[in-house]
């Protein structure tokens, strides 16, 4: 008996210890995830719910893709759901997966940071019966160089700068590269920490796009989703380089304009223009209009104009897309598929886009891609 | 044996058949023995077609990818496969997988050694119990959890350990430090060690407590002091089962993902220090390229899954033959 109650209150204590245990380590989880997802403020979600065009959408929408668009997803599905009853699943597993789920017929629609590639097209056509995958753009957005240098708030740096900091050649913040750029600013002796992405990510695409592009000179690599330069140091996700960053003196690293907030601050692009310029939704507009459509007949694929010289048009962007069918999408998801990307295309949809960090599609190229939804079968 | 004393007149003594004679000697075949036979025989074969289905797959996938590989698969300090020209090689992960685990090795099995003699034999009985208990729980953290505690906790405390090691040590080039953020090779090495502590521990408890208490009572009686009795009696006794504890340590260690994902700054180049940031291993090189890799990628991460099951059982092989080398000298084995 004695044993039991021994036991039993051992028991207990142990009982005790675990459930505190969970509990203080899923608050440690949740306040580390706190800083990826919804800390940008929640977008108006009154915005013209009522206008929304629900047609014949019904039933469940599922999609997959890249996790740079998922914040104006997630506020897109909350207002275009409440209006229409449809629930779209959006997982944002990455571009990678969700092309991947798109050409093996399991999602209506993909979203993905670059369009799609020659074999992908081609293994879509099994997937759209009589037609093929097309890009639509929908989401634009700065890539903002955030940074964490001690008595340093406005920091100017040109592609070249940019460059030779991330591929190892500037090593201290108070070298005379910078210091050109920034007459008058108090530069530390202090050691530049260079954060770049250790996941596969369209982010780092188009980051290092712009360097191959502006500055061939000084960034000598080939490019694509997986970070090539030497030296530096990385993190998981944009959430994971934005809090290293946040966390080391230093330091200096590329995101979403979303992430740069709590005491972060993002770099201004010497472009040659009269004005340095500072990475947000209009200057990142400005900068997609002067894009060019590439894809041929339905597919609006952009050629993004990295060396832009345009008064307040901020170079680094990255434009993501939305992938579809545009024929042979199927019957059942069709409807609420259409009635979904008419709103986000439309006025409403796209409104929202600057309050979450996000920039807007300029009207010409917008316009294009609302003619092509109301042609999609 | 005999089948037939239903009856009450014993019948003329059957003379056994050679055959039968070896079907005796084999053992009883009623049907319940010709089942059982049957289902391990099946469970034996099954897991053997599953191990070569795996294996097809594996070498079947790696080929594809290696036959596109626009470098050097063993020499190339890159992993990048979603571009025209793909090229991955996995020297940076063979280096990074090795040295991590290494470091774990040598932080992890003394402490583990010690912990498992002062548990057996140093510890009063009431605490053993408590002391053991503890080392057990660490083992059911799940590994993400060790990530986080790793790069919110452990990182951020690591710049002074770094900060005297580069003072004092510096000078060798292994712990020479540029002063990054301290996510290096010797971090990973440190929470790895700390993961692999309660395997390791528990089954040298296991094997210490094996000892036969007749070789500790003899030293005893030859005047032997306590740490005399466990050198000369329990270190020998068990050193092939310490031995295979560290080798199922060094397996958690080789493929361990998450934690090492969390808490390294992961780059394609070998850094010559413990202390800067950079490298990589399979496991983590996997979780952290898995989700954005088309098709031609997800192979180039199996071939590379390939080459970290190639170290694995390397590694065990090796385990294996120190253990037979050395089981005359101890009864652990026999």
């Amino acid at each position: 008996m004695k044993l039991q109650r021994k036991n039993r209150l051992r028991a207990l204590s142990l009982g005790a210890v675990a459930v505190t245990g969970a509990l203080a380590l899923t608050a440690c989880g949740s306040d580390d995830n706190g800083g990826g997802g919804n800390a940008s403020g929640n977008p108006s979600t009154s915005a013209g719910a009522g206008s929304i065009k629900c047609d014949n959408a019904k039933g469940q929408l599922l999609a997959d893709g890249s996790s740079a668009q998922k914040n104006a997803i997630d506020a897109w599905v909350k207002n275009f759901s409440q209006a229409c009853g449809v629930q779209i699943n959006y997982k944002g597993g990455g571009s990678g997966a969700g092309v991947t789920a798109f050409t093996q017929g399991q999602v209506a629609f993909a979203g993905s940071d670059s369009a799609l590639k020659p074999e992908e097209v081609t293994a879509s056509k099994s997937v759209c019966k009589g037609g093929q995958g097309i890009d639509l753009p929908m989401v634009g957005g700065p890539i903002a160089l955030g940074y964490n240098v001690p008595g340093v708030d406005n920091l100017v740096l040109d592609a070249p700068t940019i460059a030779k900091i991330f591929d190892s050649k500037i090593t201290k913040w108070n070298d005379p590269a910078i210091a050109a750029l920034n007459k008058g600013a108090k530069l530390p002796d202090l050691k530049i920490q260079a954060f770049h992405r250790s996941d596969e990510s369209g982010t780092t695409d188009n980051f290092t796009k712009y360097l191959i592009a502006t500055t061939p000179d000084n960034w000598k690599y080939s490019g694509g989703k997986a970070w090539q330069a030497k030296g530096g140091q990385s993190a998981p996700q944009s959430a994971g380089v934005a809090q290293q960053v946040k966390q080391t003196s230093g330091a200096i690293g590329y995101f979403e304009l979303s992430y740069v907030k709590d005491g972060l601050k993002a770099v201004s692009i010497d472009t040659g223009a009269s004005k340095p310029v500072a990475p947000s939704s209009e200057s990142a507009t400005a900068d997609i209009a002067a894009a060019q459509v590439v894809g041929t007949g339905k597919d609006l694929s952009l050629k993004l104009d990295y060396k832009t010289k345009a008064e307040g048009a901020y170079p680094i962007t990255l434009v993501t897309y939305e992938i579809v069918c545009d024929k042979g999408n199927k019957a059942d998801t069709l409807p609420a598929t259409k009635a979904f990307l008419r709103y986000i295309a439309g006025e409403d949809g796209q409104k929202i886009l600057p309050s979450i960090g996000y920039a807007p599609v300029p009207d010409e190229i917008i316009a294009k891609v609302r003619t092509t939804i109301e042609g999609l079968s | 044996m005999d089948i037939s004393t239903k009856t009450d007149a014993p019948p003329p003594a059957p003379q056994p058949t050679v055959a039968e004679q070896k079907r005796a000697a084999r053992g009883a075949t009623r049907p319940g023995d010709r089942i059982f036979l049957g289902l391990s025989r099946g469970s034996g074969i099954l897991l053997l077609a599953i191990m070569a289905a795996i294996a097809v797959f594996l070498t079947y996938r790696a080929a594809l990818a290696i036959s596109k590989d626009h470098a050097n698969f063993l020499t190339t300090f890159e992993w990048n496969t979603n571009v025209l020209e793909p090229k991955f090689g996995i020297a940076v992960l063979v280096f990074g997988t090795i040295v991590s685990s290494v470091v774990a090795m040598v932080i992890a099995v003394p402490v583990a050694v010690a912990i498992a003699l002062f548990i057996t034999h140093y510890a009063p009985r009431r605490m053993s119990g408590p002391v053991a208990y503890v080392i057990d729980l660490l083992a059911a953290v799940p590994s993400i959890v060790y990530g986080l505690w790793g790069a919110l906790v452990l990182v951020p405390h690591m710049n002074g350990l770094f900060g005297w090691l580069d003072d004092f040590f510096g000078w060798t080039g292994v712990f020479s430090w540029d002063q990054g953020a301290p996510r290096s090779m010797l971090t990973v090495g440190i929470l790895l060690a700390i993961m692999i502590l309660p395997i390791i521990t528990n089954v040298s408890r296991e094997v210490f407590r094996q000892v036969p208490q007749t070789h500790e009572e003899a030293a005893l009686a030859l005047g032997a002091t306590r740490w005399e009795v466990v050198r000369m009696s329990v270190l020998p006794f068990g050193r092939s089962g310490v031995i295979s504890a560290s080798m199922l340590g060094l397996g958690r260690a080789l493929g361990e993902t998450m934690a090492v994902a969390t808490v390294l700054s992961p780059s394609f180049d070998i850094q010559a220090s413990l202390l800067n940031p950079g490298g990589g291993t399979f496991a983590q090189n996997i979780a952290s390229k898995f989700s954005e890799a088309n098709e031609f990628g997800r192979d180039a991460l199996i071939a590379s899954g390939l080459v970290l099951f190639v170290i694995t059982l390397l590694v065990n092989g090796a385990a294996r033959l120190i253990i037979a080398r050395r089981a005359e000298y101890s009864g652990a084995n026999a």
